[in-house]
């Protein structure tokens, strides 16, 4: 990641959409080999920053670079990434093999090559033999993996992938995340990759850029990330987070700014028990459980009104569900207090 | 959706009698054409296979029909280029005034064909100064050709999105050859109903005609109408509808069938 020149590099990049701005001010650097996420909501910029490095629009102002090269005003088919589309874009009027072959005939490359190359390319997505059918014979995985291969068989320097997994089924989904993490292993290239599922992100990233309004909220590793959020912007939208405000945090917990606690580093015991040192102790009811198979949801009102979420792994068979009206002790250290920056205006 | 049996009976006599409204005239050209009454007397008293194979000797009906073919092609040709032309520009690009464009470009074809014709005829005469002819025919049909041609084409283009495009200039393609490997082949049976609609649109077309058209050029529909009411020459012109009917039928089905196996496939 602090090799000499980075895989990309955005400086000062802008992009207005009327009176929006979509991307605001961005300064990145994306590492050789990395495998990089734009994580955000909606509407936050990322898709407008892939489409800003694979040059599908022009940056109001700023610049972009590929491998030290300013690419910034390069048409797409001038540049060495590719992308794999959110919704495939895999040519109907063409075979599988067509559609994988298209970098390589576009550029020149000799029938039999382009056909082998596209061939070995359908292999290592463990599609051999589907190249003489359309895409529309295919199934959603199997179309997903196709604009794999058709992505990567041009070796580009970069791969952009636009929430390639969006519109798989849960199981699939995990099944590709592997297969994307394996790819991007034996490629050795980088890998930006947006979506907006932050489990999927911590699961395959080696760094995670989380995006609000345009630019980016924080940038770190995904226990980075995850461990030490840095707005309350990050501490909800990655995971789940108990938020305390800063007159709450003062009054609970002694503290004078916002602080945040996940819902795993919190444990219920009864009113009667001691806390350890170190640990701070609340006293409240259970309002609600929920059952998730693996662990359990339980909601506590502390007193005063302000809700915790504690989640419970559930390691034995013993029913949580009648535990509604229980009056309990919310207990963590209060090293796991994750200090916050106040919430920008 | 479920309707009751009364329903069901209204609406079924009402469509029946619209159609009939529609198509039994047709068919009484269909039979009149074998009857053996040179002024169209109704029911016809004999039938005879004279008028078809008059028809096919009569040389102004066989030099309208070669004229209205030659007409339509080009007016055709003319309005695939440009109405694919305009739609690209209007679909893929943001420009000051587009959608003022869109509703002139559309616009021929709601004017009235009378008006169309007084002012291409004022225009070529008095303006360019340019002797009517087939050329000038050819003209006036494409200036309606190309909404035919243009709805089908700019409807394919949003539908298609620009993802595909998009897929093509990523993996290294410069716009022509995207245009020529992903857009056209998208494009392809779009161009094909719309031409044959703007074929059928041409062939038939005689209000804008007689105005454009010069003194010597005699389409096919200008020959039926200057042939009608002129006797013993009816029961060849209704061999002609006959004809007719059954080449516009041609295209038009197929254009349908080709739009609408799109919408299914989808």
């Amino acid at each position: 990641m602090t090799s000499a020149t980075p895989a990309i590099r955005l400086t000062g990049l802008t992009k207005t959409f009327g009176s929006v701005n979509a991307v605001d001010q961005l300064d990145l650097e994306i590492g050789e080999g990395e495998f990089f996420s734009m994580l955000g909501p909606s509407g936050s910029g990322k898709t407008t920053v892939l489409r800003l490095i694979a040059g599908f629009e022009l940056p109001t102002s700023g610049t972009v670079e590929l491998q030290g090269v300013d690419v910034t005003h390069r048409a797409p088919f001038d540049r060495d990434v590719n992308t794999v589309f959110q919704d495939y874009a895999l040519f109907p009027h063409m075979t599988v093999l067509e559609n994988v072959a298209y970098g390589l005939r576009v550029r020149g490359v000799g029938r039999a090559e382009r056909a082998e190359r596209a061939e070995a390319a359908l292999a290592s997505v463990a599609l051999a033999g589907f190249g003489g059918r359309k895409p529309s014979q295919l199934s959603g995985g199997q179309r997903q993996r196709v604009a794999l291969a058709r992505a990567t068989v041009v070796q580009p320097k970069v791969l952009l992938l636009d929430e390639p997994l969006g519109a798989l089924d849960l199981k699939l989904r995990e099944q590709m995340q592997v297969e994307l993490k394996e790819l991007q292993r034996s490629l050795g290239i980088t890998f930006i990759f947006v979506t907006h599922d932050q489990e999927e992100a911590l699961t395959l990233s080696d760094r995670i850029a989380v995006f609000n309004h345009g630019h980016i909220e924080q940038l770190g590793t995904p226990t980075e990330i995850y461990e030490a959020p840095s707005s309350p912007f990050v501490a909800s939208f990655v995971g789940t987070s108990n938020i305390f405000d800063p007159s709450e945090a003062e009054r609970m917990l002694g503290r004078t700014s916002t602080v945040s606690i996940r819902p795993e580093k919190i444990a219920l015991h009864t009113p009667a028990s001691k806390p350890a040192a170190g640990t701070v102790s609340l006293p409240g009811t259970i309002s609600e459980v929920i059952y998730l198979g693996t662990s359990t949801r339980i909601l506590v009102e502390l007193e005063g009104g302000k809700r915790l979420t504690v989640l419970e792994q559930n390691a034995s068979s013993r029913s949580a569900l009648d535990r509604r009206g229980e009056m309990v002790h919310a207990r963590f250290a209060s090293a796991d207090l994750v200090a916050l920056e106040p919430v920008a205006a | 959706m479920r309707l009751s049996r009364a329903a069901r009976v209204t609406l079924g006599t009402v469509t029946t009698l619209i159609l009939a409204v529609i198509y039994l005239p047709l068919f009484v050209v269909f039979v009149n054409s074998f009857s053996t009454s040179t002024n169209l007397t109704w029911p016809p008293p004999g039938f005879t296979l004279e008028w078809w194979g008059k028809a096919f000797q009569n040389a102004g009906a066989l030099e309208g029909i070669t004229t209205s073919v030659q007409i339509a092609l080009a007016a055709t040709a003319i309005s695939l280029i440009l109405g694919t032309m305009i739609s690209l520009a209007l679909q893929r690009f943001d420009f000051f005034g587009r959608d003022a464009v869109s509703l002139l470009v559309i616009l021929p074809i709601a004017l009235p064909g009378i008006v169309t014709g007084i002012a291409l005829n004022n225009f070529f005469r008095t303006i360019l100064d340019v002797r009517l002819g087939i050329a000038t025919i050819i003209v006036a049909h494409a200036t309606f050709c190309i909404v035919t041609v243009f709805n089908n084409v700019i409807a394919r283009l949003r539908r298609m999105g620009t993802s595909l495009e998009e897929a093509s200039a990523d993996l290294g393609a410069g716009v022509w050859t995207t245009f020529r490997l992903v857009t056209f082949p998208q494009l392809r049976s779009a161009l094909l109903a719309g031409g044959l609609l703007a074929f059928a649109l041409s062939f038939d077309e005689i209000i804008v005609t007689t105005f454009t058209a010069g003194a010597g050029v005699t389409t096919l529909p200008i020959w039926i109408l200057d042939n009608l009411f002129r006797p013993n020459q009816a029961p060849i012109v209704n061999v002609i509808a006959v004809v007719l009917v059954i080449v516009s039928i041609v295209p038009i089905y197929l254009a349908q069938r080709l739009s609408g196996s799109e919408q299914l496939q989808k």
